[in-house]
């Protein structure tokens, strides 16, 4: 049975990873996971100086999800490839590191340092945070600067890029083929999405940040959806994430389009999920007599 | 690099009995986890009756027998109400033993004084039972009913002195008031080992400065992954360059008194990280 898929020029032993900020650096579970079963290591967004990120309360649980605004906290691209790259280039699976940036030319600079890094799989363009002021989420919600943000990373590297598309859009398609015009080789759909949680006695929100991005379950069928649109949009792969917890959910991701996923919220409550993910997806193709994984992608019929 | 050994672990329920009031006693099969636990450290449980709630919810470990350890919680909202419903035999899903906790004093260092608010009390237990000395228990609560497990402390030898906002049970006041005052008698070379509600530990921190004595306090901080990933347990800690952002769930949850800072310095008066230029 194959389970591999490629992004660009990257190769995935399988479509089961792991969804930038729900994973720390991949260490936080050496002790519990075998890293190496996962199709990659997808690692929290890193820019090129160290950021101390928002105030607490930082998430807020609600019904069948999570509101999150961490704000990107993070080491920096020196502090990374100092603390976390001496163990994540042991890992025989990709390594996936998402970026950001407060311009184009960051951007361009992250990428450029990470070309110089022996080992690296694939850099993960995050383009969608909404809980970062400037940079992230403005990059994702206008068409010309995601092509120039996509564009400028693709001179500064060789290495295949992904670029995290918003949800936060009234239609997909057309962030997509700006994504895969400017030398994107794979898609990542889709990020958080903007949501309020309000205390009803203080009468304020239950965020430092007052607002945040909602993950989990409950978002499942709306990032459904826009992998939906965007595989009708254009041709270079993607990886379909949001509110997966189970196969059942992945399969209806490949179903609708995407070539792998990436398991987010529910690493955080039961970090064997992308395992659980992994054999439920194999036992599917059995069970449907299919010997390639790639069978699944698109496949479902309007 | 790994940090330390943590397991999941589905346990099962041997008991879970109402202690006092709303105060419950949670005693798991879990062999994997409790010969592992240090004092200190903390369990992260998924309670399968919560549908909608998908997070885990972390509880101190109180005591630990062979391949038993037990918790002591409070029912406060729909997790530990769940929980409460819950009987023997069926099972948990566990991750533990997880954090940064006590440092277990030295034969012949400082006496420890301990010091917990409520169901403080169960985090300090396995300190209290490995300490290699005994030393004062001050414990404080608003009723008598929220005094737990005096007993099992006085049976380790430790001396407990106790303390009610209502004054139903030991001396009328705060936990702080008769810890000041031991600590103003002096005499003892001592160290503090808190763990209660943060403005409890807060007052204790300020003891510990105005009395020179060292201190670790068990900091609660709402919490989602455990492990150290999602970043929401962070509370600001004095580092050598400033301060910095550390999880309660990793690096905590007990930290050195003196490193924590109870109020995020106002960013406008430090220096900025400087933006990107080309």
């Amino acid at each position: 049975m194959n389970l591999s898929i490629q992004l660009g020029r990257l190769t995935l032993p399988n479509p089961v990873t792991v969804a930038s900020g729900t994973f720390g650096y991949g260490v936080e579970y050496a002790r519990l996971l075998d890293l190496n079963r996962l199709g990659a290591v997808v690692v929290k967004g890193i820019r090129l100086h160290p950021v101390r990120g928002n105030p607490t309360p930082r998430t807020v649980e609600v019904a069948s999800g999570l509101i999150n605004a961490i704000g990107l906290q993070g080491p920096g691209v020196d502090g990374f490839i100092e603390q976390y790259w001496p163990f994540l280039k042991t890992l025989r699976v990709p390594v996936i590191i998402n970026i950001w940036g407060t311009t184009v030319e960051e951007y361009a600079e992250v990428a450029r340092r990470f070309d110089a890094l022996e080992g690296v799989g694939a850099l993960e363009l995050n383009v969608s945070c909404p809980n970062i002021k400037e940079g992230g989420a403005q990059f994702g919600t206008d068409c010309t600067l995601l092509g120039e943000v996509v564009a400028a990373c693709r001179r500064a590297t060789r290495l295949p890029l992904i670029t995290k598309l918003s949800p936060n859009v009234v239609h997909i398609a057309p962030y997509a083929q700006a994504a895969e015009a400017a030398g994107s080789d794979a898609l990542s759909i889709m990020n958080s999405f903007p949501a309020l949680a309000l205390d009803i006695e203080t009468r304020r929100p239950k965020l430092a940040n007052v607002t945040g991005g909602l993950t989990g379950p409950c978002i499942k069928p709306i990032a459904l959806k826009l992998v939906w649109d965007a595989f009708r949009a254009v041709k270079i792969p993607i990886i379909g994430m949001g509110g997966i917890q189970n196969a059942a959910d992945a399969i209806e991701f490949f179903l609708a389009g995407a070539s792998a996923v990436a398991v987010g919220t529910a690493n955080f409550y039961e970090p064997q999920t992308a395992f659980q993910v992994l054999d439920g997806l194999q036992a599917y193709l059995e069970r449907h007599g299919l010997s390639d994984v790639r069978q699944l992608v698109g496949a479902a019929q309007a | 690099m790994l940090g330390a050994p943590m397991c999941e672990e589905t346990v099962t329920i041997l008991a879970n009995e109402r202690d006092t009031d709303a105060y419950f006693r949670l005693v798991v099969r879990a062999p994997q986890i409790a010969p592992r636990v240090q004092p200190g450290q903390f369990a992260h449980v998924r309670i399968p009756p919560l549908r909608e709630a998908l997070l885990r919810r972390p509880f101190s470990i109180f005591q630990v027998a062979g391949d038993t350890f037990s918790i002591l919680y409070k029912t406060v909202g729909k997790g530990t109400e769940a929980l409460a419903r819950m009987r023997p035999g069926e099972t948990l899903s566990a991750l533990g033993p997880l954090g940064h906790g006590f440092t277990v004093p030295a034969p012949g260092g400082e006496t420890p004084w301990l010091v917990a608010g409520g169901y403080g009390m169960a985090a300090l237990y396995l300190l209290a039972e490995r300490s290699p000395q005994r030393g004062l228990v001050f414990v404080g609560g608003r009723r008598r009913v929220d005094i737990l497990c005096e007993r099992e402390f006085a049976a380790l030898g430790w001396e407990v002195r106790v303390s009610t906002e209502d004054g139903s049970h030991g001396e009328r006041g705060l936990v702080t008031q008769p810890l000041r005052a031991a600590l103003q008698r002096g005499g003892v070379r001592c160290k503090l080992f808190a763990c209660g509600p943060t403005p409890m530990l807060r007052a204790v921190a300020r003891l510990a400065e105005e009395f020179a004595v060292p201190a670790e306090l068990s900091l609660d901080q709402p919490m989602c992954c455990g492990v150290g990933v999602c970043l929401t347990c962070v509370v600001p800690i004095r580092t050598p360059d400033g301060w910095e952002y550390q999880r309660t769930c990793t690096e905590g949850p007990v930290f050195d008194a003196r490193a924590v800072l109870w109020e995020v310095p106002d960013e406008k008066s430090e220096k900025r990280t400087p933006e990107f230029k080309v």
